[in-house]
């Protein structure tokens, strides 16, 4: 097994490990996130609370698990609004090369890009309310621009193959191209940049909950669990650690997933042997 | 006492065997040829002489350099062999400099690796070995950039690094197979005046049968790994014993059978059409520049009849061809074809009678269709697809020889033969009077290349097609056409009969496009089933 795809799978089986911590919490969790048991608080790993409790006695593995419901799913539909937009941006901008809406289009993105995003995400988020839908919003916005410019760029190189020629010589319109053999040949692009995205997505989340611009109490974000514990980390170092861990290595596997794939999508790579 | 001796090399990678029992020796002053069509080994056999192989070659067997056993060196070793005793020039000069680098610096650079002197120096010697590659100092001066010279100049370039270290040998993996024929003729020439001036051996590696016959004093014919002939050039052309080396020259020197009709029908009028490109100057406001890249370009192309259109590149062919197609309008002038106005808004019924073949067969599909959907693209130019399409895909493909069972595969599945042909089914799948054959066989082996020509001579009498065939490869226009036509810097210098034309060039650049070929000898060409007496252009 060589190196890439070694990545993707120890990427693959983080990845599935807290994407199905998630999904089973749907049906099951080791005690419920929203009751208080005060008694219990602040309690180190034990074997009925096997990550400990925080500082109103919630079980911290049950939050985890909630939270990952939160991180993904903020993650992914900013993804989906991000490559919703972006990706047909970029292959307009692509076909239309040189023109005024690829001008319009390109400067839009270095617009977008030339705030910071977190800023941008705050001042959102101060103007419409804290919740975990605005943040959604937010990260969505910024990741428009990343798609525009990488399918606008994998499109440029297509653009100049014989077989869009040949679609071209067979009476196709630059729409139904871009659609038919542009989009299906920049998509592994498109789904390496999609997971790296989606672990940027969790930290921007996790970010945001910690300032306290993300989802609200009661439901358990992994940003917010960081931030309640940062008072309490000389005596309760567990609060910080777990959700930190969390976030790291759902990242982790996310980004060394999207570095597998990438590898496995990459032609010169397949083409190597020949 | 040879140079380069190799012998009973064998190549593995990953367990597949790429070479077996390869032998071959270079002398001083000599040039070796190997001839071998793609997948025969012979860059390999190449790479494995400097020890430059993919990960997970094995070799065994002999290789001797200058007295040194080449399989038996440490890394750090074949580091001073490589560019000291052994120089290296490639097939791609576009990808084998540095952009980033001035001439200068990239050729003083093989220097100062090799021996520890001052950057001053180095460049001294980097201007020398440039002026020995004929890129004088007061022309090309050493702090010119890759992009500021021609793709002949870059080859030039390429020469000097490889003999700035005066090696003993110097070997060329198809030299000039990126080239125009003019400047091949010239880079042919250079590598002949080092072989002959400093007494380096060369290993030539090429395709080209012609190319190999004019330079080398020994001939390695290649196949599948092994070597199926070898020996003095000029006595192994006339004796040639191998049944895969008759092949070659036959293939070489191939002749399709072609019975032209003479038809007085018009059916493409191109009539003083002018293509302007606008180039955008530097900066926001910097305004804007027109390039003509055609001038005034007339002429007509009959029904039943095949013509040629030979330049080299840049000269307008492909930006002429576009405007053919109706993909771009032209600014002056008119291009009329079936008696209607070709443009952006020709007609997709009248469209479909113009349909086109590309050069290169690994992009003209798309990797993720299979090929009845890649056939029956240009169905998309009729108001709906035929209920019976795929019948009809199925018998196209029948008729380029390939099989039924085609249809559900994959383009990377096939050969790039197989995929040229392929792309003649696509262009036929409507039955089109018209086809533009754009460098179709130009990156195809040459027996492979033979079998095409073979299949569009005959396609061209079941379908009672007329061709524009496009092409820098004069040997193929001449094997084709009816006429032919000679274009340089966006205008056709000269048009006729294709014999009258490559017989008695009018034109100085015709001349000189004619005289640049390489020849195969005229004796050599004249046996088995040819009774043609001219040497084959």
């Amino acid at each position: 097994m060589n190196g890439g795809n070694r990545n993707l799978w120890i990427g693959a089986v983080l990845t599935a490990l807290f994407a199905g911590a998630a999904l089973v919490s749907f049906l099951w969790v080791p005690y419920d996130v929203a009751s208080l048991d005060i008694a219990n608080k602040i309690k180190g790993p034990s074997a009925s609370h096997p990550l400990g409790t925080d500082h109103f006695g919630r079980d911290i593995l049950s939050m985890i698990m909630v939270g990952a419901r939160t991180s993904i799913a903020v993650a992914l539909v900013a993804v989906g609004i991000g490559m919703g937009i972006g990706v047909p941006l970029g292959l307009a901008a692509a076909a239309r090369k040189g023109s005024l809406l690829d001008e319009l289009i390109m400067r839009g993105n270095d617009l977008v890009f030339a705030f910071p995003s977190l800023l941008i995400a705050i001042m959102i988020t101060a103007v419409f309310g804290a919740s975990a839908l605005n943040a959604i919003i937010a990260i969505g916005i910024f990741n428009i621009p990343v798609f525009a410019r990488l399918t606008r760029s994998g499109a440029l190189s297509l653009w100049t193959r014989d077989y869009v020629m040949a679609a071209r010589v067979s009476g196709k319109g630059a729409a139904r191209i871009s659609f038919e053999h542009i989009l299906p040949n920049v998509m592994n692009l498109l789904i390496v940049q999609g997971t790296i995205q989606f672990s940027l997505g969790i930290l921007a989340e996790a970010g945001l909950s910690y300032v306290g611009l993300g989802a609200q109490p009661p439901i358990p974000s992994w940003g917010r669990m960081l931030a309640d514990s940062q008072t309490m980390i000389s005596f309760a170092p567990h609060m910080a650690l777990f959700p930190g861990l969390a976030i790291l290595l759902t990242v982790l596997g996310l980004n060394l997933m999207g570095d597998g794939l990438r590898d496995l999508f990459d032609p010169k790579l397949r083409r190597a042997r020949r | 006492m040879s140079l380069l001796h190799i012998e009973g090399l064998n190549l593995s990678i990953h367990d597949t065997p790429i070479l077996k029992g390869v032998s071959l020796s270079v002398d001083a002053g000599q040039i070796v040829g190997v001839i071998g069509e793609s997948g025969s080994g012979k860059s390999m056999t190449a790479f494995a002489a400097l020890q430059l192989l993919p990960n997970g070659a094995q070799c065994s067997g002999r290789i001797d350099l200058g007295g040194r056993e080449v399989l038996t060196l440490n890394e750090a070793h074949l580091c001073q062999m490589r560019g000291r005793d052994v120089g290296m020039v490639f097939q791609e000069p576009m990808t084998a400099l540095n952009p980033i680098q001035s001439i200068g610096d990239q050729v003083a650079e093989t220097i100062m690796i090799h021996d520890s002197v001052s950057k001053r120096e180095a460049l001294e010697r980097a201007a020398d070995a440039l002026r020995r590659a004929e890129l004088p100092q007061d022309k090309f001066p050493l702090s010119r950039y890759p992009h500021e010279l021609s793709g002949g100049q870059r080859q030039r370039v390429v020469i000097a690094m490889a003999i700035a270290l005066r090696p003993k040998l110097l070997i060329a993996d198809e030299p000039t197979t990126a080239l125009d024929v003019t400047t091949q003729a010239q880079i042919l020439q250079l590598l002949r005046r080092l072989v002959d001036e400093e007494g380096m051996g060369l290993l030539l590696i090429s395709h080209d049968l012609a190319v190999v016959s004019d330079m080398a004093d020994q001939i390695v014919i290649m196949r599948q790994g092994e070597v199926v002939e070898s020996g003095p050039a000029q006595w192994l052309l006339r004796n040639m014993q191998h049944p895969y080396s008759k092949a070659l020259l036959e293939a070489s020197t191939h002749q399709p059978d072609r019975a032209p009709e003479d038809q007085e029908e018009v059916l493409l009028e191109v009539r003083d059409v002018v293509r302007d490109y606008t180039i955008h100057r530097k900066g926001w406001w910097g305004g804007t520049d027109t390039f003509r890249a055609v001038k005034g370009v007339s002429f007509q192309l009959r029904k039943g009849e095949s013509l040629g259109l030979v330049g080299e590149s840049g000269c307008g062919k492909s930006t002429l061809t576009r405007a053919i197609l109706g993909l771009e309008n032209v600014q002056d002038g008119e291009i009329r074809a079936f008696g209607q106005r070709v443009g952006r808004d020709f007609p997709n019924a009248l469209r479909a009678g113009i349909q086109v073949v590309f050069q290169d067969p690994y992009s003209s599909f798309n990797p993720r269709w299979k090929v009845a959907q890649l056939v029956a693209e240009p169905f998309h130019l009729m108001t709906q697809r035929p209920a019976d399409w795929r019948a009809r895909v199925a018998s196209v493909l029948d008729d380029v020889g390939i099989g039924g069972d085609a249809m559900d595969r994959y383009i990377h599945e096939f050969s790039g033969g197989q995929r040229q042909r392929i792309a003649i089914a696509r262009a036929l799948i409507l039955r089109p009077d018209i086809v533009i054959l754009d460098e179709a066989v130009s990156a195809l082996d040459v027996s492979i290349r033979a079998q095409i020509l073979d299949l569009l001579a005959e396609l061209q009498e079941g379908y009672g097609l007329s061709y524009l065939f496009i092409s820098h490869d004069l040997s193929v226009v001449r094997s084709i056409t009816d006429r032919v036509m000679v274009m340089k810097a966006g205008e056709i210098v000269e048009q006729g009969q294709t014999d009258q034309v490559f017989d008695a060039p009018q034109h100085d650049y015709t001349k000189q496009l004619i005289a640049a070929v390489p020849v195969l000898p005229a004796e050599v060409t004249q046996g088995g089933n040819d009774e043609r007496t001219e040497p084959v252009v």
